[in-house]
Formats: structure tokens, sequence, C-alpha cells
């Protein structure tokens, strides 16, 4: 070892590892839902996304490089035609599979399947312990979707699959109803922060959780130790005393990355925007050149400013927060994360004053509905004049009737 | 970021570990060489190590082609004095089945 090696194992990762220990691939920005906070702003397929050869490809190198298990989503990435298939190359090349679904193609006959695997994990999405509070995020139905899937995959004796939960203002009071419904189903509770990436930009002020409600759920990761999961997504609370299990670091570039549809590689998968694009598995030199070679990832692997947090006693714990938290929401990335638990974030939004928080540079939202209209199916049309409810029927009234009681339906008055 | 980790080497060992017996890895463990060390990857288990030493690495490479741990820590070169650490180390494996006993190949 010499004299400049770090010695601490989160120093070797702060530099950056020869390949990703947790990459994010999200297949297809296309989404049978349309939930508000969607980080990756999805809803329709972009035709660019690269085909199934491309996406072997892209396996070939993962297995090159060692990159054990990739983490996919999307979008759904389950509509994906190819999906099965991919999912089947992936584990044949040593690329372990876990995916992340609302649940809609998890029939019973997909989760039998998926039980057989070693290698594939999945990860039931869901925002909250009720339907009410899911359903106002993701969209009527979707609660039942996810229990059926889980359901399934229960009965088809799937151990261990993951519920996964983005804390937000609305279900941060059902955490015990959440580990409950985990445990019905064999499953393990997974629980992210609430990022104001994507769609989450629009939603952030109304969702994410409120300082006492973040204490609350500091404490309450605390006593459940490493039976949760939470891919060390919240050492911003680390702040508040005892580091919560795992790296404590941000790992945007250094140990993580995301591949988006399209190709594209971004440092992480809450910062879909230019700012943060290293390049394309397109490009000369595959992914792999990104990882190894892009300028973007060479700074972020350099030792980091801790800017405006440099004189808070906090810093060590919290490492200044999250990087896509402070970007989409306009603050500086070497400042306070704008939900620091000592309450700088607070102060730097205010100091913002009106300049507008940077918006992503892709949108695959689904456009939004006209006013009237409920869904995009067919528009009903009737053609004729709607029916009189007296009986016997009144007939049609003719435009050159001039009765000033044509067509007057007393039935209809108190309607 | 990944979910499922421990670093062998950083939480003491719960149990005893035995040197003198034949050990091996895991068949469905991969070894990812990093410059700290190397990644240890469980597919059964699907579970994160780190070994935070490059004589660490070298030694679990060892472990297949001796009769015992301690014969492979002596072939590897690391002095008898540093032995618990990686007996540690070695336990820590061994409780998450990233290595498991067998006969010498």
């Amino acid at each position: 070892m010499t004299t400049t090696a770090p010695a601490r194992l989160v120093d070797h990762f702060a530099r950056g590892l020869a390949a990703p220990i947790c990459l994010t691939w999200e297949l297809t920005y296309a989404c049978n839902l349309a939930c508000r906070h969607c980080l990756s702003s999805s809803g329709r397929r972009d035709p660019r996304e690269l085909t199934t050869a491309e996406c072997r490809a892209v396996i070939d190198e993962l297995e090159r490089l060692q990159v054990f298990y990739v983490n996919i989503g999307g979008g759904e990435p389950t509509v994906r035609a190819d999906f099965w298939e991919l999912v089947d190359y992936a584990t044949a090349h040593h690329v372990g599979v876990k995916f992340s679904t609302n649940g809609v193609r998890i029939t019973p006959e997909v989760a039998a399947r998926l039980a057989a695997s070693d290698y594939v994990d999945v990860q039931i999405s869901l925002d909250g312990a009720t339907a009410e509070v899911n359903d106002a995020v993701r969209g009527a139905g979707s609660y039942d979707t996810a229990v059926r899937a889980m359901t399934n995959l229960a009965e088809a004796g799937f151990r261990g699959f993951k519920l996964s939960v983005v804390v937000t203002r609305q279900n941060v009071g059902q955490l015990d109803a959440f580990a409950a419904l985990a445990d019905r189903y064999g499953a393990q509770l997974r629980l992210t922060r609430l990022r104001p990436s994507g769609r989450g930009a629009d939603v952030w002020d109304e969702l994410h959780p409120t300082a006492a409600q973040q204490r609350e759920l500091y404490d309450w990761l605390v006593a459940a130790g490493e039976n949760v999961l939470t891919g060390d997504s919240f050492f911003h609370l680390s702040a508040y005393g005892q580091a919560l299990p795992g790296l404590n670091l941000c790992g945007a570039g250094r140990v993580v990355c995301l591949i988006d549809p399209v190709g594209d590689v971004y440092a992480c998968p809450f910062a879909i925007h230019d700012e943060f694009l290293a390049g394309n598995v397109r490009d000369t030199g595959g992914f792999t050149g990104v990882w190894r070679s892009s300028e973007l990832f060479a700074a972020l692997r350099e030792p980091q400013s801790a800017g405006a947090c440099a004189s808070c006693g906090h810093f060590d714990a919290c490492q200044g927060g999250c990087m896509a938290a402070k970007f989409f929401t306009g603050l500086p990335l070497d400042g306070p994360d704008p939900e620091c638990v000592v309450g700088h974030g607070v102060d730097a939004l205010l100091a913002r004053g009106d300049a507008a928080p940077p918006k992503p540079s892709v949108d695959h939202s689904r456009p939004v509905r006209a006013a009237g209209r409920r869904g995009s199916g067919p528009v009903p049309v009737t053609i004729g004049r709607a029916p009189s409810v007296l009986s016997p029927a009144l007939p049609p009234v003719s435009a050159c009737q001039e009765n000033p009681l044509a067509g007057f339906d007393p039935a209809a008055v108190g309607r | 970021m990944p979910d499922e980790r421990g670093a062998a080497g950083l939480v003491p060992a719960v149990a005893g570990f035995d040197l003198d017996r034949p050990w091996r890895l895991h068949p469905q463990v991969s070894v990812r060489p990093e410059s700290f060390g190397a990644l240890l990857y469980h597919f059964g288990t699907r579970k994160l190590s780190f070994l935070k030493e490059p004589a660490l690495l070298a030694l679990v490479e060892a472990l297949p082609a001796h009769a015992s741990a301690r014969a492979a820590a002596a072939a590897v070169g690391l002095p008898a004095a540093s032995l618990g650490r990686y007996q540690q180390a070695l336990a820590t494996l061994a409780a998450s089945s990233m290595i498991v006993e067998g006969s010498p190949l």
C-alpha cells in the first residue's frame, strides 16, 4: 500500500471503483402508470430505445466488468416485449437481475418462474400502505395491482422479494403498516428517499417529509437496523447522530450510475439531466469507456469541496447530502441538502429566492389530458338529442319549432 | 447504492474459525479485484462483501490449494503474528457463506 492510498474503505469508494457496484438500468420510458413523483418522468416509450441486440451488448460488457447485478427499472420494464429474454440473457451471463415493477405483469405463471430463479430478485413499488394513500400518488388501481403481484409471488413461494416504498409526507406515518405488509407476503421492506427529480420536482414541496417527520423516520430506521433496506438513500439523516447502516456517501459516478433507455449514462438514477450526462453506451468504447474515461465521472472522483458546509460540525456525518436533491431544488452542489436536518437547507432555499430550479432535460410524460376529458380513449358521441325522461317520451323538437315550451321536460328541471 | 453488503475485516467475528480445516470460496461466489482488495458477491444469498486488503484477497485465493487455512496463510507469506486478524476476517466470510469448508483441490 502506498502512502497516498486511503486507509478507509469508504475513501476508496469516493475515488471510484473499476466498475460500478450498483448499476441502475432503465430499460424503457414506457409505463402503464403516471406516478406523480416519477423520477424519470416516464410515460411514453422513446423510439430511440436500445434494441434487443444493443441491450445484449451492454450485458456482455457488464459481464466482462464483473458487474455482479443490475437494478432494472423504467418506466415499467416488464412492458418491453423482450424483457424476459433480456433477464434470461443477463442471468446466463453472470449478471444478476433485480427489477422494479408496479406488478402489472406479475401473473401467477410469471411469479412461479421468478421463484424458480436464484439470480432474479423482484422489487414491487408501493407508496402507501393503504389504497387511499398509494393511489393518490401512483394512480387509481395501482395498490390492487401491487397487492395482486405480491400475492402471486408469495403463493409461488418467492421469499424475500422487496416491497419498495418512497417515503412521503403522506405515508411516513405508515412505516409500521408497511413492515407488517411486507411480513404478510414474506417480503423485505425497502424504504427510499423522495427526490425532486423528474416529475418529483413538481410535487416535492407537497410530498417531501416535514422536518419533524424526518426525525421520526430516522428514529424508526435506527430501530429497524439492517432489517430494512434503504439503498443508502437517507445518509443525510446521519447528522442526527448515529450513522445509519450503509456507506453514507454519495456514490454518483463513483460506485453508482444509471443507463437510461436510450443508452445515455448518467451519474445516478436521480440525476437525469444534461449536467450529469457522462456519455452513451452507443459511443465508441461503450459503457466501459464512459465509466472509465468520462470527464464528469473523473471530476466526481476528485475530492469534493464542502463549500458552505465546511464549517458545519455535522459534515462528516452527512457529507452535504444528495447531489440530485440539491440540483433539482436549485441549490449549489457544494452546500447543504434541501432537507438538511439542522435547517441549513431551508435557509439556502430562502436565499435562492425566486430563481427557478433547473427543469429535467428529458421528459417522457404522457401529454396532459384536455380539460373536461377523462382518459385518452375514444370520445363517446350520440347522434341526435338526449332522450326524454317523460313517459311516453316527448317527440323530438325540430329546429323550426316556435312554441316557448318546446322541449320543456318538467322531470329534468329538478336534476 | 447497494442494499446488501458486509465488510470482512470491519466487523468483529461472532464465531470461531478453524484455521486447521481446508476452506474454499463458495461455488456461487465471484471475486472482482479492486485497488483496495476485492469485492465478493454471492449469487445465492445476493450478499456483497468487501475484502479490504490485497493480502486478504491473496489468502482467500490461496485457500483451495492448501490443506488448511493456516497453510494457505503461510504460503502467501502472512506473518504468524497477524494471523488472528485474518482469522477474524475469514470467520466473517464463513458466517456469510462466502467461504465454505471443503477438501483441497
